[in-house]
């Protein structure tokens, strides 16, 4: 249906920065999150038995001294887990079976009547290891002479679009070919080569991973979780157990970040598991904040290996691309990231020519999955960073390389195919503008170097071709609405812009929405995964076409009772209007209850339920040798973020004074949620950035808490952060709208690390830009010991 | 294992309970009281989202037993708010979004109204500086300074 218009009576919530919805629950302590619901006297802790080896054979396991303690009600292990399951590649059982792969591979779980219990009972359970010799780096692990993690990688059950390498540890090699990059080197005239390495770090969400099962009489299993996958959870882990999606319930209340490490299942499946050892009773399963550190999702570690150059004219001629993913012990989600890498390995560039090798190792790290930019953050380290230097040499500004190198409407990208239009221009000149590009700042002491940089970025979501949302619509007596979805808050205001979007597509005021939950999967329309910034765009594209579905029907049951013809009836700030006519009707009048006939002979209409969906129907799959396609991914959204910082030279300390983010978000449906989005990202990249690295000392995690692994505090801020909208529309998207939650934390370490070249002359390779690895790489550039 | 009665003011109202040694606050407050505002992050007294207030002072509940806060008057997020109406505090977090996934909030709130009691007009710094024991991984504290300035400025 063509939106009319009509009479402006009412303001539209689009575009509006109107307060989120959630915030009083929230600020009240009303809101509950998973660990917040009562479950009484019945309720059972859990608590894993995990190795203690990066790599160990089992060799023996006896529980039976921790099921011998009084109040411990079961002990589960390997032999309790039926299929794989995995999200892309089906490689891990929920607890082990023979082998361990890293610190923290779940052994065993133990069921008692407290958590003090569970934990004391845990420690009975015993295990005798044989140590195996781990792969602790990729670029070793895909060496022939490499121990082998995973020997029965053939018999995994794999998506279509990932190429495990059988006899190796790799489990997803991305190739993509484009061009003839060989022959192109002889073309350029300056070319720049480096490799980068990027730590694991992690997600760090405040609220640590929680889910508590229960198996009932019918067989029917209820999860509680703190999830951004409660649809997907459902699936793989009803997969595992050979049931059926139908008979798996997860319930996911509001959830405490997730920033990817609530994605797919990470440790959900182990309370269930658990729970069906004890039917009836809810067993509560909680990561302690140590767990959380290398329990949870990691983000990969990444070894980049990146060569590009361009012509005289400083037009880019040619890129060759090696990723070594340092995936972990199961690669089930991170064989994607793999593949996001791959064909967005050029960044928001038109590179004619272009080799890359995307390779997904298997090593014996904590399990490598989605965060925050799902790859991007990673590859964009290195690529931002060779850019910079690239223009150095060819002597151009780098805010001008860029902007004569950027993708515009209709550039080819590395996939073969034409680039949607796109605002990677206007956001990199909008960025430099307002960080005073060109201009020299003065240090505010002797002993401190100040710089700027910039770094540009792209970032599709990543996802199968076909991942769908759906949406319900239903209206209540007084036609308020209640609006079913399955997209998760998270804290990035999903909610608030899915009652904006209904609100606005069924002609109704924004405060006679409330959005169903929580998240049921009983009850909520299905959703494949809050992730890959994707929610906005499809999920509310899915909310349009409910509301669509529910306008259909009140305007037939309208028509009918007015003998008009629907295409003249609009509904505007709840009321169903005629354009023709000029009568009007309040939607409360009919939405439940239907219209009386003219003639008393009865009662027409009932209650209106609007049904909608969307997927994306047009993503290709890439050839397997080229990595080309028609089109590979459903958008792009791009941006830039630049940097203002001064460097302590007595300390190494880097200071953000100023962090500008300018990001093309289509249509900006929320404003002021946009900008918190972008402030937010700016905070955790730029903490990634200077302070996190979880050390993994031949394969041990050190720093497994927030006193030796340091987040970013409020002492830690920039000293402005500034966030511009950027609105290029997307074709597809609900007013021209695309994803923003993870893209502002993409370009953050590349800007800082190019303001610090500028600053101090100082390339830094390797991530985190600690004090002390500034400190030495200043005293080693002064020739200092 | 031991335990002990012990009687505290919550948020107004006298509580009392017998509680085991090794029972720390937040516990008391979560699994006993049905407070569930205030959230265990670490269990460590890192991330501060356990703190309430303990006699006037922000305290990281989660580090506190129990029986060491007999004969306390405590406060959490669940009594910041009145009949009357909210704390200033949580007006302008709802004003500005100086709340995201909203599991730090409590904490940040509780920080917050125990640092303004003491300082009514704080510097941004000052501000800083109280809050630098309540982590947030979403919002960057670019909106959570700012509701704590709007809400001395209002208070």
């Amino acid at each position: 249906m063509t939106e009319k218009v009509g009479p402006k009576s009412f303001p539209s919530p689009i575009g509006e920065s109107v307060p989120r919805i959630d915030a009083l629950p929230k600020v009240t302590g009303e809101a509950k999150f998973t660990d917040d619901i009562q479950f009484g006297a019945d309720l059972l802790y859990g608590r894993i038995v995990r190795s203690p080896h990066p790599h160990a054979r089992i060799k023996r396991l006896d529980v039976s001294k921790a099921l011998a303690l009084p109040g411990v009600k079961a002990v589960v292990t390997g032999e309790d887990c039926k299929d794989r399951f995995g999200l892309y590649l089906k490689d891990r059982y929920t607890f082990c079976k023979e082998r361990v792969r890293y610190v923290g591979d779940p052994v065993a779980g133990v069921v008692a009547t407290s958590e003090n219990l569970a934990e004391e009972a845990s420690r009975l359970v015993e295990v005798e290891y044989e140590v195996l010799e781990p792969v602790l780096d990729p670029v070793a692990g895909v060496q022939k002479d490499s121990p082998l993690l995973h020997p029965q990688l053939k018999d995994y059950t794999v998506a279509s679009f990932i190429y495990p390498k059988h006899g190796t540890n790799i489990s997803n090699h991305f190739k993509l070919r484009k061009g003839d990059v060989e022959k192109a080197w002889s073309e350029c005239s300056v070319i720049v080569e480096r490799e980068y390495r990027v730590p694991h770090v992690q997600h760090t969400p405040i609220e640590p991973h929680i889910t508590v099962a229960k198996q009932d009489r019918s067989g029917q299993i209820t999860l509680w979780a703190s999830s951004q996958s409660p649809f997907a959870q459902r699936d793989l882990i009803a997969a595992s157990l050979g049931m059926s999606p139908r008979d798996v319930r997860v319930i996911s209340p509001f959830v405490g970040g997730g920033f990817g490490s609530k994605a797919g299942v990470s440790m959900e499946a182990l309370a269930v598991i658990m729970a069906q050892k004890v039917p009836g009773h809810p067993v509560k399963v909680r990561l302690t904040r140590e767990e959380e550190f290398y329990c949870a999702f990691v983000r990969q570690g990444l070894v980049a290996k990146i060569k590009v150059g361009a012509d005289a004219h400083g037009k880019l001629v040619a890129m060759k691309t090696e990723y070594y993913w340092d995936a972990g012990a199961y690669t089930e989600y991170g064989v994607n990231i793999t593949r996001a890498a791959g064909y967005s390995c050029t960044g928001p560039y038109d590179v004619p020519n272009v080799w890359t090798d995307s390779y997904c190792v298997y090593t014996n790290h904590p399990v490598g999955g989605p965060m925050r930019g799902f790859g991007m953050p990673e590859i964009h380290w290195g690529i931002e960073q060779t850019m910079d230097q690239l223009a150095e040499e060819l002597g151009m500004d780098k805010l001008e390389f860029r902007l004569k190198n950027c993708l515009r409407e209709g550039s080819i990208t590395a996939t073969g195919s034409a680039i949607h239009p796109i605002g990677v221009a206007e956001c990199a000149a909008k960025a430099a503008e307002a960080i005073d590009w060109g201009e020299k700042e003065s240090s505010s002491a002797p002993h401190k170097l100040r710089g700027k940089g910039l770094a540009i970025m792209w970032k599709a979501p990543a996802m199968p071709p076909n991942a769908g949302s759906s949406a319900l619509i239903r209206f209540n007596e007084d036609a308020t609405v209640s609006v079913g979805i399955g997209g998760q808050e998270l804290g990035q205001g999903a909610h608030t812009i899915a009652a904006q979007i209904a609100a606005a597509s069924l002609g109704v005021p924004m405060d006679w929405i409330r959005i169903s939950g929580p998240i049921d999967t009983q009850y909520s329309p299905y959703e494949w995964q809050t992730v890959a910034s994707r929610i906005t765009w499809s999920m509310g594209n899915a909310i349009i076409d409910a509301a669509k579905d529910a306008r259909r029907q009140i305007f037939d049951l309208v028509a009918q009772q007015w003998e008009e013809t629907p295409a003249d009836l609009d509904i505007r700030d709840g009321q169903v209007i005629s354009y023709k006519s000029e009568r009007s009707e309040p939607l409360e009048n009919l939405v439940v209850y239907g219209l009386p006939k003219e003639d008393d002979s009865g009662w027409r209409g009932g209650p209106i339920i609007g049904r909608g969906s969307f997927m994306p129907d047009y993503v290709s799959a890439l050839d397997p040798e080229t990595g080309q396609g028609p089109r590979a991914v459903v958008h792009f959204t791009a941006g830039c973020q630049a940097v203002d910082l001064e460097v302590d030279t007595e300390t190494g300390k880097i200071e953000l004074l100023r962090v500008v983010s300018a990001f093309d978000v289509g249509k900006a449906i929320n404003p002021d949620q946009v900008r918190a989005q972008m402030e937010g990202g700016v905070v955790q990249g730029a903490s990634t950035t200077l302070l996190e690295q979880l050390r993994l000392d031949e394969g041990f995690p050190i720093n497994a808490s927030f006193t030796d692994y340091r987040i970013a505090s409020t002492m830690d801020m920039p000293g402005e952060n500034i966030s511009i909208i950027v609105e290029v529309p997307q074709d597809d998207g609900p007013w021209g709208a695309r994803g923003i939650g993870e893209h502002s934390m993409v370009p953050t370490a590349p800007a800082i690390a190019n303001a610090l070249a500028d600053a101090a002359g100082l390339r830094i390779l390797d991530l985190p830009l600690s004090a002390e690895r500034v400190f030495n790489a200043l005293r080693e550039k002064e020739g200092m010991p | 294992m031991a335990t002990h009665k012990i009687s505290l003011t919550v948020n107004g109202v006298l509580e009392q309970a017998e509680v085991p040694s090794n029972m720390v606050l937040l516990t008391l407050l979560r699994e006993r009281l049905g407070l569930t505002g205030a959230k265990n992050g670490c269990a460590a007294g890192e991330c501060g989202a356990c703190t309430v207030i303990m006699d006037g002072e922000p305290v990281n509940s989660c580090l506190v037993l129990a029986v060491e806060a007999d004969g306390s008057e405590i406060v959490t997020v669940e009594g910041l708010s009145s009949e009357s109406g909210l704390d200033p505090l949580q007006e302008a977090m709802i004003e500005v979004s100086g709340t995201q996934c909203g599991f730090c909030t409590p904490g940040v709130l509780i920080s917050a109204r125990a640092f303004l009691d003491r300082t009514p007009s704080p510097s941004e710094d000052e501000i800083k500086e109280a809050l630098r024991g309540n982590l947030c991984r979403c919002t960057g504290y670019v909106r959570i300074v700012e509701s704590v300035k709007i809400a001395a400025k209002g208070g």
